[in-house]
């Protein structure tokens, strides 16, 4: 895979700082500070219920925050409303799948597209002659393998292909920040084969974060790392350094690093 | 999206060429009947825009509101208390008015109602909609409780040239025909626009449209204004056709029958609600006829449609109307 | 306008709160547990007032009445929800409302059927149809307290229920959280079956005792369903302290609402709800 782009020079795109998270009296997510830069494709570990999701949940505003910051290209975008941080650039995928189920396949992806129009407001021409729209849309099932999957209901797919349109549907999007949450889980060895191409083209274009289960795939994709255990920020920066961190070799990576 | 299936097309094309024949073989099939079925049918074609409009808000965008007769009796309401009273209102002024209240009302009620949602959402519409119930039934205005009368029709003329005479029961019978099947196409229109795409995808899965980029709430209140309007403009026809207005317009009651008529018919689908208005009311026409204890009937067949119609007649239509093996359907 | 007058309001007031209490706490349990909007349960209300309206006639007596209603109305709600709600549990909660819809009619019209459109007045026990002087002309019917008391011994038991029993955990797990209660290994079936039978037994019990007050009349059913669902969602769906307290409110709110401003009364009941759901979407205790 391509040479990392590497580091300080490179610009910041999305930082968190002191980034927290309370639900009543269990903090999900406690205090972490990281910097995902331009082009370095970013994975975040860490054990079920490290409080992944929910820092996912947090950079894209599908959460408020208790405490802390979430800037992207220096702005502070801590308190905007999801759809406001998807207009940013900043897209997402959901672990558990979170798509239109009756839906055909090309009007996910439609739907996704159209939503870069300047407004949706417009009341009277087909959405389906909007030639652009339907272009990009187009465009994301290629990327994602799902072409010749257009007309099909998505909900009557099967899994994998059903994680392929998640990923399609966030393309789509035409984002500058891909954050992806888990999009392995669940798949099968073949289809977990394909998503790591498709995640490897998608690392050479788009700034990415990754949130993943999957080491082998991790260690492949990742240029840095962040890993997580009970909401706090065990270590974060280049892949080979926090992988022979003994904190992290202690706490969490021992078994991974014998998969490994 | 989904164009219907040709067997269905046809089947509700069928239906409305029989709509808008009637008047001419109505009066020989049912001769003793006939005036009183036109003004029946009249009626039901006005409920069937109001079903249709409040397919919208429930079928289509997931906001199911039990308040949206409140809309329907200021249509009529506006219409009741704009006209002069011995003479005939304009309706080039009359109906734009009446239209541009019920859709400022319905702004302020829908900007306040989608801050909620399921349960909450219904109760809250019932509660704007009883309030909008007792501000009729208990105010001076407009008769109170009594209601108020509209003696003349509205007046449809260009330059005093007289373009329809709505008293004519014929012309007023091809008017609410022409637009019941307008507020049909219209909807159509808009549900393949690019906002009612994204209406339609806010009622499978609201969440996911916000996590695209689309601030939900505007596109729920527009949707909540125009199917308001609608229904705004049922009421108004409805009010001109009885030349009658009363509080029970407005009421739950009036909310209720119509949500029934959504359901019944098959949320969601637009068509299905149009036909759930005339089914559910020749149905309680039949039952009528039948027995002064017709809602004993009329109960015992909603309950049996629920049982055993999980889509309504809408979704029964589609089955059977389905091509066996669902092809990819061609796109662009 | 005194005190004393205040005081009589006051009590009808939370007399009307408590029965609207016995309604309305099993229409939010059915909700809470079950999901199901049961827009029929204001005939239970009904139900239960004409069931004491006829035995009082058969047998002479209330108490009677009153006693026998509740296995009724408890076995007509068991029945409904055995034979049809049942089968719609997995459906869309808009084919619920459909259904009791539908039952609201084939109710309001068996009512007709049976006992005709006419409004009929039940007798008060003799020994409850007098007035407690409050001042030289000032009395309050001893019977409005009988109802009250009635209604919180019944809301304390139904607190102990609760709160205390092993029955009352179920319902408590139901209301919170709907898929624990099949985790937990409870007969679920059974469980949503009694919740449904208890329930229209309040609601019949509420109608049933209410009936001397308010006579019995076709329809009666309806607008105690729509106030109760005011109540349970200001309260907040599923919570029955929330209907309690929303209850008493809207029992205030109602009674005060009536003498104070007469042209308001109603309007304001909903203006309530409407604020209250503006300032909490959920309700006050959800
Ligand atoms: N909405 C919520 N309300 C309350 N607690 C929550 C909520 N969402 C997550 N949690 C809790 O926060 C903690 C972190 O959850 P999170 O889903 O972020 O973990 P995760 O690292 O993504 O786990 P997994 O690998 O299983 O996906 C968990 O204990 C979870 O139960
Ligand atoms: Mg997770």
């Amino acid at each position: 895979m391509s040479a990392p782009k590497s580091s300080p020079e490179s610009s910041i795109v999305l930082e968190t700082r002191e980034l927290t998270k309370a639900f009543g009296g269990l903090v999900a997510v406690n205090s972490v500070s990281i910097v995902v830069r331009e082009g370095e494709p970013h994975a975040v570990i860490g054990p079920n219920g490290a409080g992944k999701s929910t820092f996912v949940n947090l950079l894209t505003g599908h959460l408020p925050a208790s405490g802390g910051q979430v800037l992207f290209r220096g702005r502070d975008i801590t308190s905007l409303p999801a759809h406001r941080i998807s207009r940013l650039g900043i897209g997402r995928s959901y672990q558990k799948t979170n798509i239109f189920p009756t839906f055909t396949v090309f009007e996910n992806c439609r739907l996704a597209a159209q939503s870069r129009l300047s407004s949706s407001m417009r009341f009277f021409r087909p959405a389906r002659a909007l030639a652009d729209v339907n272009a990009r849309a187009e465009r994301a099932m290629e990327l994602a393998g799902l072409a010749a999957r257009s007309g099909r209901v998505a909900g009557t797919m099967s899994y994998g292909e059903q994680r392929q349109l998640e990923i399609a549907m966030v393309l789509a999007t035409g984002p500058d920040v891909l954050v992806l949450d888990e999009p392995l889980a669940g798949m099968g060895r073949e289809e977990s084969e394909r998503m790591v191409t498709l995640l490897k083209g998608l690392a050479a274009q788009y700034t990415l974060v990754l949130v993943e289960h999957d080491m082998d795939a991790v260690f492949s994709l990742a240029h840095t790392l962040t890993v997580m255990v009970n909401g706090t920020l065990l270590e974060s920066g280049p892949v080979d350094v926090v992988r022979a961190s003994q904190a992290v070799q202690d706490a969490y990576l021992g078994d991974g690093a014998e998969a490994y | 999206m989904s164009r219907l299936p040709r067997p269905v097309a046809i089947a509700l094309l069928a239906l409305v060429v029989l709509l808008a024949a009637y008047p001419l073989y109505g009066a020989w099939l049912f001769p003793a009947k006939h005036a009183f079925l036109m003004q029946k049918i009249t009626g039901i074609m006005i409920l069937a825009i109001m079903a249709m409009s409040l397919d919208l808000l429930v079928g289509i965008a997931g906001m199911v509101s039990l308040g949206h007769a409140a809309f329907f009796g200021l249509g009529g309401y506006m219409l009741a208390i704009l006209s002069p009273e011995y003479e005939a209102a304009n309706i080039w002024i009359v109906l734009p008015a009446a239209l541009a209240i019920v859709a400022a009302v319905a702004a302020i009620i829908g900007a306040l109602s989608i801050r909620t949602t399921g349960i909450s959402f219904i109760m809250i519409t019932l509660a704007f909609g009883q309030m909008g119930f007792y501000f009729f039934n208990d105010s001076r205005l407009a008769g109170g409780s009594d209601g108020a009368y509209i003696y003349v029709m509205p007046a449809v003329e260009i330059a005093g040239i007289s373009l329809m005479n709505l008293e004519n029961k014929l012309v007023f019978y091809y008017l609410v025909f022409g637009l019941f099947i307008g507020a049909y196409l219209l909807l159509k229109v808009l549900l393949a626009s690019p906002f009612g795409r994204v209406v339609q995808a806010i009622g499978v899965n609201e969440s996911r449209v916000k996590g695209l980029g689309f601030n939900p709430d505007h596109y729920k209140l527009v949707a909540f204004v125009i199917g308001a309007t609608i229904a705004g403009l049922a009421g108004f026809l409805g009010a001109a056709q009885y030349g009658f207005v009363n509080p029970a317009m407005l009421s739950w009651h009036q909310s209720g029958t119509a949500l029934v008529m959504v359901i019944l018919g098959g949320m969601g689908t637009i068509f299905g609600p149009a036909l759930g208005a005339f089914v559910l009311e020749l149905a309680r026409m039949g039952f009528e006829g039948m027995t002064e204890h017709w809602l004993l009937p009329m109960g015992l067949f909603v309950i049996a449609v629920v049982l055993l119609l999980p889509k309504g007649l809408a979704g029964l239509l589609l089955q059977l109307g389905a091509k066996p093996a669902p092809e990819p359907e061609d796109e662009a | 306008m005194d005190v004393w007058f205040f005081l009589i309001q006051a009590l009808n007031g939370v007399q009307y709160g408590l029965l609207l209490f016995l309604v309305a706490s099993g229409l939010t349990l059915i909700f809470g547990i079950m999901g199901i909007i049961n827009l029929a349960h204001g005939s239970f209300y009904m139900l239960g007032a004409y069931t004491a309206y006829w035995l009082a006639l058969k047998t002479g007596s209330l108490l009677a009445a009153l006693v026998l209603s509740l296995p009724i109305a408890a076995l007509v709600g068991f029945g409904i929800e055995t034979l049809l709600v049942r089968a719609l549990y997995k459906r869309d909660h808009l084919d619920q409302v459909l259904l009791t819809y539908g039952l609201i009619l084939v109710f309001n019209e068996a009512q007709k059927l049976i006992w005709g459109s006419d409004v009929h007045a039940v007798a008060m026990p003799a020994v409850l149809n007098w007035s407690f002087p409050l001042t030289d002309n000032l009395s309050y019917p001893i019977y409005r307290l009988v109802i009250s008391a009635v209604c919180a011994v019944v809301a304390l038991g139904m607190w102990w229920v609760i709160a205390k029993t092993r029955f009352g955990m179920w319902v408590r797990a139901g209301a919170s959280n709907r898929e624990m209660v099949q985790a937990l290994g409870i007969n679920v079936k059974l469980l949503f079956g009694l919740v449904f039978a208890i329930g229209a037994a309040l609601a019949g019990l509420a109608g049933a005792i209410a009936a001397p007050v308010s006579s019995v009349y076709p329809g009666m059913g309806d607008s105690v369903l729509i106030l109760c669902f005011v109540v349970v969602v200001i309260g907040g769906v599923g919570s029955v302290k929330g209907a309690f307290l929303g209850a008493i409110l809207i029992g205030l709110a109602d009674t005060f609402g009536r003498v104070l401003v007469p042209d308001f009364a109603s309007f304001s009941v909903y203006a309530v709800m409407a604020a209250v759901l503006l300032w909490k979407p959920k309700g006050l205790f959800a």
